[in-house]
């Protein structure tokens, strides 16, 4: 049994979500990696492969690849497949720039955080995530307290 | 511009620039003279909502900008079996950004065009192998920007002043130092994009000088190269020492400083590299493809050499991939006739990785070129078989895949 813990984030876009954590200590390119139709992770080399991101909190170390995963993330957030919050240990830029768009076009973004890594190693899928506006990020375990 | 003095679509460009900024760690902006727009690929509605709600407020780019390639060809794609309303939707984006004013080059290869950048201009430049060619063998300035930040860029006429825009980021910090290898490796026209594609495995963000090239490549050849490196990773600048025009010598690409590591490259990494970019062992083959980057006009005269006189396969297609300014010249000096007597399709403005041209149930895809080997298992579902640009011509011909190991065997 785990207990609730609270990390102080770096807030790159910042909101008050909740959500199921789907974690991996891999990165992920969201081109040819997300599905931006069903919000399916794809890159069949990636752990999290066959998961589903819509809605979820999605945390990974840092985003791979190509340019246009800003483009994926953006048609995600379109169509009402992308994560509530991604957390990454150093700031993304294609992530940051896809969910800035959809507050730009869209009004909705998912909320984009920077983590210490040894915070974000603490996050398993499955454990239930709260973020404040302020950044604070509230952990309760998979399976309750 | 933040103010709407100058209009919504700057005004909307200009915010989402200067939030960009301080995550690229910059704390200014700076001017560019042109851009480069890779967002009128056609992927999804996001992007076409875009570039259409910018338009639509009347967006004019503030710089020359010239645009990457779209996913149609706009003369013949009814002869390539082009889908109507996915023909369609990929013109009315890329109208989008001609009505705010950028030119139609629509090719991936805008540095192999009239007017392109010259050495120390700062640029806004999106397409991954544009922007590493730029970088490296022009000495342009660049940070790769990602959909749809490239737009804003040219409408805005600003970058965050961050990256490789400045002098010391440029540096090398990394050396990779060439063994000796035998000369009729070097001569081989796949001995650039196996190299290529091997730098863009061995650094990730990491600056890199290669040292102990004694060739001096042609324009097309560090093309192939620059291309492979920022498809197998992220690679947006490269020097080649003596050959790049920021590293006269390996010193100047370090800025004087020693190297953070320095690493040796052998012909058995080569070969490990060569090895990654093939998936398919059989001989079976069903399409052939020549041009990613696009095919200069260069090159597509020398597919005329190799194919003048011959017939590919009826059960091999054959596609060469270029802008619509080289197949007018081609189509003027006869050389498109060549080809097609062939039984090549010489597509122009789009390439088969961003458009359906590639026939349902292809499974083997045979390429002189590292991109497409490398984006077509993912992109297309094939397998793919890299090789020369003469073998592909060779195994069109034959209908099944002719392997020319030659130096490369073990």
């Amino acid at each position: 049994m785990g207990h609730i813990v609270t990390f102080q984030t770096q807030t790159v876009l910042s909101g008050e979500v909740f959500g199921e954590a789907l974690a991996a200590d891999a990165p992920l390119s969201f081109w040819g990696g997300i599905d931006p139709d069903t919000g399916e992770i794809i890159d069949r080399r990636h752990p999290l492969s066959g998961s589903n991101v819509a809605g979820r909190v999605l945390v990974i170390p840092f985003g791979r690849g190509s340019c246009s995963g800003s483009g994926i993330l953006l048609e995600s957030i379109r169509n009402g497949t992308a994560p509530v919050a991604i957390v990454t240990s150093h700031i993304d830029q294609i992530i940051s720039l896809g969910a800035i768009l959809g507050d730009e076009l869209y009004g909705t973004y998912p909320v984009v955080l920077v983590m210490a890594k040894e915070d974000r190693l603490q996050i398993s899928t499955g454990d239930m995530v709260a973020i404040g506006a302020n950044g604070l990020a509230r952990i309760t375990p998979a399976g309750g307290v | 511009m933040l103010q709407g003095e100058h209009g919504p679509a700057l005004q909307l460009a200009m915010r989402i620039v200067s939030r960009m900024a301080p995550l690229y760690g910059a704390t200014t902006l700076l001017p560019v003279t042109r851009a480069h727009i890779d967002g009128v690929i056609l992927s999804g509605s996001a992007g076409l909502e875009f570039a259409e709600k910018l338009a639509d407020l009347r967006g004019q780019v503030s710089v020359p900008t010239t645009l990457n390639v779209m996913s149609m060809d706009r003369e013949r794609w009814r002869d390539w079996g082009q889908d109507p309303e996915f023909a369609s939707r990929a013109h009315r984006l890329g109208q989008a950004y001609q009505r705010m004013g950028a030119r139609p080059t629509f090719t991936c290869a805008p540095y192999q065009i009239a007017d392109a950048p010259t050495f120390g201009e700062q640029i806004a430049w999106s397409e991954s192998n544009a922007v590493a060619f730029a970088n490296s063998v022009i000495g342009a300035r660049t940070n790769r920007y990602g959909d749809y930040l490239d737009i804003c860029c040219a409408l805005t006429g600003r970058v965050p002043a961050a990256g490789l825009h400045l002098d010391e980021p440029r540096l090398a910090t990394v050396v990779l130092e060439l063994e000796r290898f035998p000369s009729a490796l070097v001569e081989r026209d796949d001995f650039y994009p196996i190299l290529g594609y091997l730098i863009g495995s061995l650094v990730e963000s990491e600056i890199a000088v290669i040292t102990g090239l004694e060739t001096r490549p042609s324009s097309d050849l560090l093309k192939s190269l620059t291309a492979a490196a920022a498809s197998s990773g992220s690679v947006a600048l490269v020097h080649i020492a003596g050959v790049t025009p920021e590293a006269q010598t390996s010193v100047e690409a370090l800025g004087g400083r020693p190297p953070v590591r320095t690493r040796t490259v052998s012909l058995t990494d080569l070969r490990e590299a060569r090895a990654k970019l093939s998936t398919a062992p059989g001989t079976d083959l069903d399409v052939v493809a020549f041009g990613s980057p696009h095919c200069s006009l260069a090159e597509c005269r020398a597919l005329a050499g190799l194919m003048a006189g011959h017939r590919a396969s009826p059960t091999v297609d054959v596609f060469i991939t270029t802008s619509r300014a080289v197949r007018d010249l081609l189509a003027r000096s006869g050389d498109l006739a060549t080809l097609e007597r062939f039984g090549a399709r010489v597509t122009a403005d789009t390439c088969i990785v961003v458009a359906p041209l590639v026939r349902i149930g292809a499974r083997v895809l045979m390429t002189n070129s590292a991109k497409y080997a490398h984006y077509g298992p993912g992109l297309l579902g094939v397998d793919s078989v890299f090789a020369t640009t003469e073998a592909c011509v060779a195994s069109a011909i034959a209908g099944e895949v002719c392997r020319d190991d030659g130096p490369w065997a073990t």
